[in-house]
């Protein structure tokens, strides 16, 4: 394929790339003055980023190292939408902070560019060198508040532990190079198919593992809590929705295009890291304090889910791959902005214990956290439920029957420490007045509750025609 | 002549690598160090790889080498406090060193007798195309995607240096030659009566 169609199938990434260099050069002549502007334009260029891939055509271009197909298309589209979202609480929430430096909105920019190749990567170094574009603008960003213990802490424990996780990923791709001979996943599913070593498979689980640590699923999860924790509490908001939601896309291309033919293998593997994800999510939750603590608990639980549909290793379990993470995204997006939301004499409400009697304090946030908290449970009739309803039908149809009760019973478990939060809110005794809302913070908090119960159900029927239609050109079949 | 200049060079490349980890100051060890990487590369040009050759001199002798030097020249480390467990690791040191050698063994005779990845010979360029215009072409066509992207990489790690490590301290103060130069004598200078007993208030 020439360059001109090369260039217009990448035309997201493009406008991205572009306009985010553009922006640096202006944000370096003006300074910090123009955090609000460079912000606003940021955002701007991810929602017509947002507006191109929505829009966007079929197709392989770049020598089979870009896929543009509907899966891509639809990952990338919320993807960039949540981006945008966070730079819009990023730029309220630094403000507050007198910590308002211009570089944040790009390095969100920059980040988004990497996810994107992420759900884009046709062979593996496309792969490599998008995880490494996202995660290290992660790095930066975790370690934002640079004068503050816990954020130094946080940013320097997920650089360490996100370098191992590199070095497992590379060796796994070297491996994988060494005994399939390519880079491309067409090419290694050829030659697994052709030739099936024990190499590959090593290589395989490396590969997984090395992704895993960046959905922080079980055995790599150790960096969650601390980071979430101390990191700012927008940039957790961008971790927990997609960057995770680029690196499931990403497995599940790399395991149904290029290790296709080795679904008994890895499906293995996913089981395991699925169901010890359930196990530390769901007890590791139990004894936390920190809001932000817990619901790093909850997405590992929550990345359990994920990895049980992708192994299921069908269409099916793709599309529920989709929605799940797309309904997970906007329960997130709303619970952190909700703690953005309170706080009291300009400290942030962190504890669980300081949010007793919110309901007497502030009625609407209160009602918005316990609609998400119940959607992150699971709750039917909230949007959470239909992300694990789909989940745990394509796993029933892989046979998981198993593997779904235990999921379940994490559910009953989580169930717990969710309730827990709707207990201290609405049946304690109140601590006080708070700080009056900052606007973004609130109305995000409102417009994902809003989406979890009455949009969803509206929603999702447009949403499950599209992620059918996306599954059905997923890696160009 | 082509193996005189080889066996020079190689072993140039030996003993400046044990006077590496041998010599008592650490400043001659990163000299050493420099010495080595100049005879690899001497090396790789007898293989006819001048671009790796380059690229060693350039990446390792002018960066890595260079910063080398300014470590060991700036911090004030303690080389023989470090080197005091010497004796004592110098067995699992051995060992380690004669796996590595084992292997290195096995993989150079495993790939002189059957080639290397998965027994695909490397695609060769015409004969009058140099290396250098290969891998351009290879870097500019087959990979330009990701080697544009490998260049914003390297924009984030700039930015993210940037972000966490420059601070503008508003408490130094700082020359500005323009102020300083433009100041007239009505800026500074104010005459005042003073009364006899009374001093001057603020």
């Amino acid at each position: 394929m020439d360059l001109t169609s090369a260039l217009h199938l990448a035309l997201p990434e493009l406008i991205l790339a572009v306009s985010v260099l553009g922006i640096l050069v202006y944000g370096a002549l003006r300074g910090d003055k123009a955090a609000g502007s460079v912000a606003a334009l940021c955002g701007a260029a991810l929602i017509a980023a947002a507006f191109a891939a929505a829009f966007n055509g079929h197709g392989k271009v770049f020598n089979g190292s870009f896929i543009a197909d509907g899966v891509a298309n639809f990952a990338k589209t919320f993807i960039y939408i949540a981006s945008a979202l966070v730079v819009v609480l990023a730029r309220g929430y630094f403000e507050r902070q007198n910590n308002n430096r211009f570089e944040f909105p790009i390095l969100v920019t920059l980040s988004a560019i990497g996810m994107s190749m992420m759900v884009s990567a046709g062979d593996l170094i496309a792969l490599y060198i998008g995880l490494e574009l996202n995660s290290l603008a992660a790095y930066v960003m975790a370690a934002f508040r640079r004068d503050d213990a816990k954020g130094s802490e946080a940013g320097l424990k997920y650089f360490v532990l996100g370098s191992l996780s590199s070095g497992l990923l590379l060796y796994g791709i070297s491996l994988v190079y060494g005994f399939a001979g390519s880079m491309n996943f067409d090419a290694i599913a050829a030659s697994a198919q052709a030739n099936m070593q024990v190499g590959l498979i090593f290589g395989l689980v490396f590969v997984i593992a090395g992704l895993a640590f960046k959905v922080s699923a079980a055995p790599f999860h150790m960096w969650t809590p601390d980071v979430y924790e101390g990191a700012p509490t927008p940039v957790v908001a961008l971790f927990a929705g997609a960057p995770k939601f680029a690196a499931l896309v990403l497995l599940a291309r790399v395991l149904n295009d290029a290790f296709a033919g080795l679904h008994d293998q890895w499906a293995q593997v996913l089981l395991a890291i699925a169901t010890l994800s359930f196990l530390i999510g769901g007890l590791g939750g139990l004894m936390q304090k920190d809001f932000k603590r817990l619901l790093a608990y909850s997405s590992i639980a929550n990345m359990g889910y994920a990895m049980l549909a992708l192994a299921a290793g069908t269409d099916k379990g793709v599309m529920a791959l989709l929605l799940f993470s797309v309904l997970y995204m906007v329960d997130t997006l709303g619970l952190f902005s909700a703690q953005i939301a309170l706080s009291r004499k300009g400290i942030a409400v962190s504890k669980i214990d300081d949010l007793s009697g919110l309901s007497k304090v502030d009625m609407k946030l209160t009602i918005a956290i316990t609609v998400l908290a119940l959607s992150v449970l699971g709750m039917p009739p909230f949007s959470g439920f239909w992300g694990k309803f789909f989940v745990f039908g394509a796993a029933l149809e892989a046979g998981y029957w198993g593997f779904a009760v235990a999921g379940l019973v994490a559910s009953v478990i989580a169930a717990f420490y969710y309730l827990r939060i709707i207990k201290v809110m609405w049946f304690d005794g109140d601590k006080g007045e708070l700080d009056k809302a900052p606007f973004e913070a609130k109305w995000i908090a409102y417009a994902a509750a809003a989406f979890a119960f009455p949009i969803a159900a509206f929603a999702l029927s447009g949403l499950y025609p599209l992620a059918e239609t996306a599954v059905k050109s997923f890696g160009l079949n | 002549m082509l193996a005189i200049a080889f066996y020079i060079l190689a072993a140039v490349t030996v003993v400046s690598g044990a006077l590496v980890i041998t010599a008592r100051n650490p400043v001659h060890s990163v000299l050493f160090l420099i010495l080595a990487f100049f005879s690899a590369a001497g090396l790789f040009v007898l293989m006819g790889a001048e671009f790796l050759a380059m690229l060693l001199v350039v990446v390792y002798v002018g960066a890595v080498a260079v910063l080398f030097l300014f470590v060991v020249m700036m911090l004030d480390v303690d080389f023989t406090k470090l080197r005091q467990g010497f004796a004592n690791y110098l067995p699992i040191g051995m060992v380690v060193g004669i796996l590595l050698l084992i292997e290195l063994i096995m993989i150079s005779s495993a790939v002189a007798q059957r080639g290397a990845a998965a027994g695909k010979s490397p695609q060769v360029y015409g004969a009058e195309m140099s290396n250098i215009e290969a891998i351009g072409r290879v870097l500019y066509t087959d990979y330009v995607y990701v080697f544009q992207a490998a260049g914003l990489v390297l924009l984030v790690a700039m930015i993210g240096a940037i972000v966490l490590t420059l601070q503008h301290r508003t408490y130094v103060k700082r020359q500005d030659i323009h102020t300083q130069v433009t100041r007239r004598r009505k800026d500074a200078v104010a005459i005042v009566k003073v009364k006899t007993g009374e001093g001057i208030k603020e």
